[in-house]
């Protein structure tokens, strides 16, 4: 369907270390998940795996930022954020350090290793602390524009992994501003929002929903923090819904901050795709998304949900 | 200030920069706000040692990128780190007053944001060593040749992320980190063995590959020559386990567990300055008769 990109986490930390000589890699036992081999092997003196010590990892990211270094750590997205919490809220956030901490295999892409493994509220979790940017990359062309954007910004940051290989959906001129959510369809009776890897199954659901006649825009969106209100806001008052179709729980991601920005400024209907309340199971990508309710078929039942809503 | 000679009247000195030091804790508390005396007053003689002799630092220049830094691990100790910091002319003593009231710099655990001379947040038990960590690791990739120290709890000990940092400095052979553990023997609850106990502690700490010395954490001669000899021991990072007393310096308090976080009322405060006072005319007494 689209073409894919081999290693996009790897890769844009291979390009960062030809511009950013303060770049420095952090592992803690998964470099194979992560795809830093690569970068381990042509820049060891940048390289640290730390073993399985997350928590340490946190602290050792940290001091080295307060040293004037541009750190990325990366592992399991459910290790990097729920297990070390308290980490990143003190020695991260509050403390503002230069830390970008890259969830690899976020929620149901964690397929083959089940529930202990599938963060289902990391998107939630980094939202809520303060300082923190939070990115869920649509594709590997958004991933590897969120990873230099945040190496020349300064802070820290909460990113989502794209493991071996992704798509490439968005044009990169176009996508170069990781912030800013792109119109990719135009359509008038509802807008889909969508973020992570759920864009694919939005844009094969709205083509689906042409077919009966319902026109609908779909948003790509991978900063969830700060979030892009204009095109929100824009999107609510010209198409009067919106289903939001995120990797994640409901409760604290992707349609709860676009429900936090419709109801302030523009209350329309906000349908929320996504996981409900649940832990996961291991499983294929297709049977957890019908399980769990994260399909294509969801996504077409929400945009006749928000359409009726519309009417009211 | 870092030479590994010293005199004694410069240890009689720095005796009396440790009354002062307290003279500011009392200060800080009493007009500021409840603070955590205890694990505070343990910690003076070691912070006043790196703060007056041990680091390489600047008062006027608290970024200066040459400086030794220092992580305070065990946040609580605040009170005790803003009172040296005073006395070493980071900030006018008067400002001690404004401790954990609205709207200060003096929060009641270390903000490096709010206060310039603080090297890392902290406040949340066990996360300095990692940072101690990185901070090393940093300064060996840039060839910086300064020394990193840090400040624990004996009660820390049991956080289970100290233990990943000290596999961590042992593994890259982080030999710029100084650790003290300031061995108060006493926790929020009561005594650090009655809880969960932590000892051996330089057994420990040996079989996690760290030079390891023990001393008497209330004698400045004594902690000048551990970090001495920390310096000028290479391949490991080192620790010190500094035997101290919780709420040091005052009858009323000395091993007391109340007084981990509790306030001094009128009668407490006088009674503490009438010791302070006692004891700097012993100290003025032995002047010039030093060594």
């Amino acid at each position: 369907m689209y073409p894919k990109i081999d290693k996009p986490y790897g890769a844009g930390l291979l390009k960062l270390a030809e511009t950013h000589p303060e770049l420095v890699v952090i592992d803690a036992d998964l470099s194979r998940a992560c795809d830093t081999g690569d970068f381990a092997q042509k820049y060891p003196e940048r390289y640290f795996n730390l073993g399985v010590t997350e928590a340490n990892m946190i602290g050792v990211s940290a001091g080295l930022a307060l040293s004037g270094k541009l750190v990325f750590s990366a592992t399991f997205a459910c290790f990097i954020t729920q297990r070390v919490y308290d980490q990143v809220a003190i020695s991260v956030a509050y403390m503002q350090n230069n830390v970008k901490l890259c969830g690899i295999e976020a929620a149901l892409t964690s397929g083959s290793n089940g529930a202990t493994h599938q963060s289902m509220m990391d998107l939630a979790l980094m939202r809520a602390l303060p300082n923190m940017r939070v990115y869920d990359p649509v594709d590997a062309v958004s991933l590897n524009a969120v990873m230099h954007y945040e190496a020349d910004h300064p802070g820290p940051a909460y990113l989502r992994g794209i493991r071996k290989s992704g798509p490439a959906i968005l044009d990169p001129a176009a996508a170069a501003d990781p912030r800013k959510a792109l119109i990719l369809r135009e359509g008038r009776d509802a807008t889909v929002i969508a973020s992570g890897i759920m864009l694919e199954r939005a844009l094969a659901a709205v083509d689906e929903l042409a077919k009966t006649g319902i026109e609908v825009r779909v948003v790509a969106l991978s900063c969830l923090k700060p979030i892009d209100e204009e095109t929100i806001l824009r999107c609510a008052a010209e198409t009067g819904c919106i289903v939001s179709a995120e990797n994640h729980t409901v409760i604290g991601g992707l349609g709860s901050a676009v429900s936090e920005v419709v109801g302030e400024a523009c209350p329309v209907p906000v349908v929320k795709v996504g996981i409900h309340d649940a832990f996961g199971e291991v499983g294929s990508a297709e049977y957890l998304a019908e399980k769990f309710r994260i399909g294509v078929p969801d996504i077409l039942a929400a945009v006749n949900k928000a359409v009726e809503l519309k009417k009211k | 200030m870092t030479n590994n000679d010293w005199s004694q009247d410069e240890i009689l000195d720095l005796k009396k920069k440790c009354l002062e030091v307290r003279r500011n804790i009392l200060d800080l508390t009493f007009y500021g706000s409840s603070s955590h005396l205890g694990g505070s007053l343990s910690s003076v003689e070691i912070l006043t040692c790196l703060l007056f002799r041990i680091m390489s630092i600047n008062p006027d220049l608290p970024q200066w990128g040459k400086r030794d830094r220092l992580v305070i691990s065990k946040g609580h100790a605040a009170p005790g780190m803003y009172a040296v910091m005073a006395a070493r002319g980071f900030f006018p003593a008067e400002e001690l007053k404004t401790f954990g009231k609205s709207g200060t710099r003096l929060q009641k655990h270390l903000d490096m944001h709010k206060l310039p001379g603080i090297d890392a947040s902290s406040g949340s038990l066990g996360q300095g060593l990692s940072i101690a960590a990185g901070m090393a690791l940093a300064d060996r990739m840039d060839g910086k040749e300064r020394f990193t120290y840090v400040l624990m709890g004996d009660g820390e000990m049991q956080e289970g992320q100290i233990w990943e940092a000290a596999l961590t400095a042992a593994q890259h052979k982080l030999d710029k980190i100084i650790a003290f553990v300031d061995d108060n023997q006493m926790q929020v609850d009561g005594f650090t063995k009655d809880i969960l106990n932590v000892e051996p502690l330089v057994q420990k700490w040996e079989s996690f590959g760290w030079h390891v010395q023990r001393i008497d954490g209330s004698d400045v001669e004594q902690i000048l020559k551990a970090a001495a000899l920390a310096k000028s021991v290479q391949g490991k990072p080192h620790v010190i386990i500094a035997d101290t007393i919780k709420g040091k310096g005052f009858d009323f308090m000395e091993l007391q567990v109340e007084w981990h976080s509790r306030g001094l009322t009128e009668d407490e405060y006088r009674s503490a300055v009438n010791q302070l006072a006692a004891a700097e005319a012993v100290l003025t007494a032995q002047t010039g008769k030093g060594a």
